[in-house]
């Protein structure tokens, strides 16, 4: 790499702007008078948002290491920065009339949640244990505040605190391995870890380097929410105000999934083995446990909880095969549940009833009757969700469980597949309600454009999947192509 | 014409019409009203088109006809790729011909939500005839699965009183077998590397994965039928369907599990097939003989048609794995002959039921007194479900039993026991001349003294509108076989040279 006095700043040019507009719109914010500061805040939010999305789209993706070797620019980078900023930026859309109707339409909030997308966006570029560390602070501190933003209320304050205590000991495990790691292996950075869990390594593996991983994992799968550190999910979803639950359920875990693939798949990728039965575990227990425990829950923040867990087991099993067509898949998947996700707390942000809103699964009943729009797009989210065909959550879970099967995995793609089934009964039943239950009281029609438009797109974007896959195909590929690795081998096809 | 991509206009045609009924707006009678005409003039259109294909589709060719090739997904290697041999023309035009036939004959009955009724039904259309013109295998299992989501709601929305059991049902049931099948896609595509279905069909499988491979499929197929015992949601999604979801359910869905030993089991896994021809057998007779019986003793006349049904289907798999070019053809007889002789009969059942609300045989009595066009049709369609020589239900009951015998033991199926299979298979006709007879008798005949009755109409236009191609059918399928089977012989040959079967395969030769 040529010596200049200045590092390379073009690669960083989103997070620049992220943090500059973030700066002034905190100003912007603060100046403004405080009942009208968040109706100029926020949609100046989901616009930096977006531009931020676009460069890092159109930014040139030959990989280039960054700000000391903690970061990369890469296409795995830019492909999951488009899609968390853009799952960002569609969250706080979301959010808009709901915050007025509860009085928290602070300017903090989406300020709050552009910080938490400049750390998921660096986040993906993770390169070295500390850039890991710093960036999912950084995306989790503005989480936790979040979390606990209706503040004269319990639920919520519990779940901030709930979601701080555990968040903060997931942290404390993750640092904990990182400095095993440290001291064991003398390095920080991915590309040497690689070195040193390489084939090449002299006499092997150091035993506490690899108890440094486990810990590092741990923290990982409690990011992911996945079993067996997934016992904030339910609480936190329901307790946090229905917006930020939104954007607790979409970009940061499109993000956790990103820097799980960039730890495992880079300097773990000559280590699969090891891994592989950990992970493989993990995603399976996901899987069953997201869908037996949805069963028999009655809020439906609480079911998408679940649904959630047992989503990320199955972007899991992408993960758990460890080959670069499991990244691929995984990343498909993520996609497709980001879509999905959004869509569906696009519906439940609509559940408002004479200026209240509702939570309870039955309030749904009916809703076909007096609002056949909404309802349609709720039954393509639902059928998404349980992978029927021809919506796009079938694509993601044919290509996770084919990836699997060609890792010698038929046993988790058997098993993740009858989870499916079991995980569809839940999602039927709200198409049940939905469809074939007698009327209740009718909702107050949803005014927010942005919760419109969000929620439309989405479904559009579900239902129409099935015409254009390639693109999305192609371009996770492209992605997974350029996580550096020896092991990183094609498969045959 | 013959270069126009008939079959992809067949398919998505349908979805047109839908796409003109979804910006139907107005009032609720006029939107009604319109969004009838506008699924009717789909569905004909559809028809129409379909027939184009019938038109253009060269029977003494055994490949597949009028192929389309598109990339689709290319990254997955899958494409859009679809085609027709003889085997699935005749399930499509049956596909496209119920369609038509449920629009018009609920034209009257149908009074909620039309709008969506008649979206969910052509959406049905364009899935059904989609699965049979599939010849990618992920492409086919999307069209097949895909059918879940409208059978779904027609029964769930415009079903009986315990609708949301059954829809539930129904739906866990299949998908619980589909997923089984999703692996065995999945282990196939990775095993040969292609999703292509003729494809897959030339790759020669190992034995032993083929074991498995081949129970992963029967799971979803079996169901699909339903085979004994898989059958137990079929009765209920039956009886709390509304009309046309049971005319669709029966007609054409309940094919889909034939057509998938025809097209994947059989072929693709030959010495699996052979080896588990036996359990086949069993479980059909089993099927035959036992439902039979349990039909002999409903109260409720979907029920019983119901449990008819999946004696018949029992012929049908019977037929298809005697691997042999008689029972192959007859099977596929046999299933037209069910698709066209269930639908009916479930209509039957539906035109009383639309007029007295109920569904139970013991409600009814003499009806011949008020509905004389009902009798007849009734009669006819009766005897044609206990295969009374000269309508459809003969000519593929007869042709797999003689297909039985003439298993050799040559052919990959049990030889000693051929016999005893064809005895037992055939006692299926002789109850079913059992609970047929006896249900028409207690409806039709005798003295009209039910106070509900008495002032029943007859059949009004547009049923007996929507029973006339039926009952065409029924006869020409009857009379003069081999304006289906000639179509049909080149793909069986085909399929029987897929399958490794030689010799018994010219049999159908000396018949025709």
């Amino acid at each position: 790499m040529p010596s200049s006095p200045l590092p390379d700043l073009v690669p960083l040019l989103p997070q620049l702007f992220l943090l500059a507009s973030g700066l002034v719109l905190l100003v912007v914010g603060a100046l403004r008078e405080r009942d009208g500061a968040s109706r100029v805040v926020a949609p100046l939010a989901v616009l930096t948002l977006l531009v931020a999305a676009a460069i890092a789209g159109v930014l040139d993706r030959t990989p280039r290491t960054l700000l000391g070797g903690h970061f990369r620019f890469d296409a795995m980078a830019a492909f999951l920065e488009v899609l968390v900023l853009v799952g960002a930026a569609a969250s706080i859309l979301l959010a808009d009339t709901y915050q007025e109707d509860e009085r928290i339409d602070r300017f903090e909030l989406p300020l709050l949640a552009l910080f938490a997308g400049l750390g998921m966006s660096l986040m993906v570029r993770a390169d070295s244990l500390l850039g890991l560390y710093m960036a999912l602070e950084l995306q989790s501190l503005p989480l936790y505040v979040m979390a606990a933003f209706q503040r004269d209320q319990l639920r919520s304050t519990e779940a901030g605190l709930k979601y701080f205590v555990l968040g903060a000991l997931a942290s404390g495990m993750l640092l904990y391995g990182c400095s095993l790691v440290y001291g064991f292996t003398g390095t920080l950075a991915f590309a040497t870890l690689a070195e040193g869990f390489g084939p090449g390594s002299a006499g092997g593996v150091p035993t506490g380097a690899v108890v440094g991983l486990v810990f590092v994992i741990a923290g990982l799968a409690f990011k992911l929410a996945a079993v067996p550190f997934h016992m904030w999910t339910p609480d936190v979803y329901e307790g946090a105000p229905t917006s930020v639950t939104a954007f607790l359920a979409a970009a940061p875990k499109v993000a956790a999934v990103g820097l799980t693939l960039r730890l495992l798949m880079g300097p773990m990728a000559d280590w699969a083995a090891q891994w592989q039965q950990v992970v493989a575990l993990v995603a399976l227990a996901s899987m069953l446990l997201g869908s037996l425990a949805g069963l028999v829950q009655s809020n439906i923040k609480r079911l998408m909880a679940y649904s959630g867990i047992a989503n990320i087991g199955f972007a899991l099993v992408g993960v758990a095969a460890g080959t670069r067509e499991g990244v691929e898949a995984a990343l498909v998947y993520m996609a497709i549940y980001l879509a999905m996700t959004l869509g569906t707390f696009g519906c439940i942000l609509a559940m408002r009833r004479q200026g209240t809103y509702v939570e309870r699964i039955e309030e749904l009943a009916g809703l076909s009757t007096r609002h056949p729009l909404m309802a349609a797009g709720l039954a393509i989210f639902m059928f998404s969700l349980a992978g029927i065909p021809p919506l796009a959550g079938f694509f993601g879970k044919y290509f996770v469980f084919l990836a699997a099967v060609r890792a010698e995995l038929t046993w988790l793609a058997v098993l993740g597949l009858l989870a499916s089934v079991v995980g569809a009964y839940y999602y039927l039943r709200i198409v049940k309600l939905v469809y074939f239950d007698p009327p209740g009281e009718p909702f107050d029609v949803p005014t927010a454009t942005g919760l419109r438009l969000v929620t439309a797109l989405s479904a559009i974007a579900i239902l129409g999947f099935v015409v254009l896959p390639g693109p999305l195909f192609e371009a996770a590929a492209g992605a997974a192509s350029s996580l550096a690795s020896s092991a990183v081998a094609v498969p045959g096809r | 014409m013959s270069d126009w991509p008939l079959l992809s206009l067949t398919t998505f045609l349908p979805l047109v019409g839908v796409a003109f009924i979804l910006f139907v707006r107005g009032e609720e009678a006029i939107v009604a009203q319109n969004a009838r005409a506008v699924a009717l003039w789909t569905a004909l259109a559809t028809f129409v088109l379909s027939l184009m294909i019938w038109a253009n589709f060269d029977p003494v060719q055994g490949g597949y006809q009028l192929v389309e090739q598109a990339s689709w997904l290319e990254p997955l290697g899958i494409r859009y790729h679809m085609g027709v041999d003889g085997i699935s023309l005749w399930l499509v035009l049956l596909s496209t011909l119920l369609t038509v036939v449920v629009v018009v004959g609920s034209w009257f009955s149908v009074e909620q939500r039309v709008k969506e009724y008649m979206i969910t039904f052509l959406i049905m259309d364009t899935l059904m005839v989609g699965t049979f013109c599939a010849l990618d295998i992920v492409l086919f299992y999307i069209f097949f699965e895909g059918i879940l989501i409208p059978m779904y709601l027609i029964i769930g929305i415009w079903g009986g009183p315990r609708r949301i059991y059954s829809a539930f049902k129904f739906f866990l049931y299949t998908l619980a077998g589909s997923v089984l099948f999703l692996v065995a896609i999945v282990v196939m595509v990775r095993e040969a590397g292609t999703t292509s279905i003729p494809e897959l069909t030339r790759h020669d499988f190992p034995v032993a994965m083929q074991t498995w491979l081949w129970l992963a499929l029967f799971a979803s197929f079996a169901v699909k039928v339903p085979m004994w015992p898989l059958h137990t949601w079929l009765p209920d999604a039956h009886v709390e369907a509304p009309t046309a979801g049971s005319v669709l359910l029966a007609g054409v869905l309940l094919k889909l599990g034939g057509y998938g030993f025809l097209r994947f089991s059989l072929p693709m896994l030959p010495e699996a097939s052979a080896f588990f021809a036996p359990l086949v057998f069993a479980l059909s007779i089993v099927a035959i003989v036992y439902t039979s019986l349990v039909a002999l003793v409903q109260t409720d006349m979907k029920k019983l048609i119901a449990y008819s049904s999946v004696a018949h289907m029992g012929i049908v798999t019977i037929g298809c794995f005697t691997a042999n070019a008689l029972g192959l053809t007859g099977a596929i007889v046999q299933m037209l002959s069910h698709g066209l002789v269930s639908a009916a009969l479930f209509m039957v059942v539906g035109v009383v039921y639309d007029r007295i609300h109920s569904r139970e045989i013991a409600a009814y009595g003499g009806l011949a007194e008020r509905m004389p066009v009902y009798a007849t049709l009734f009669m006819l369609f009766m005897l044609a479900s206990v295969g009374l020589p000269g309508t459809s239900g003969f000519v593929g009951e007869i042709l797999v039993i003689v297909g039985i015998f003439a298993i050799t033991p040559e052919s990959p199926a049990i030889p000693a026991s051929g016999s005893l299979v064809a005895l037992l298979a055939a006692t299926g006709m002789v109850l079913g001349a059992a609970y047929m007879l006896w249900l028409y008798r207690r409806v039709v005949f005798g003295a009209l003294e039910k106070s509900a009755l008495a002032g029943i109409k007859d059949l009004r236009a547009n049923e007996v509108l929507a029973f006339a191609p039926l009952v065409l059918l029924v006869l020409l399928m009857g009379i003069y076989p081999s304006f289906f089977t000639d179509p049909m012989a080149a793909s069986v040959d085909r399929v029987l040279a897929e399958i490794g079967a030689t010799g018994p395969g010219r049999l159908a030769l000396q018949l025709r």
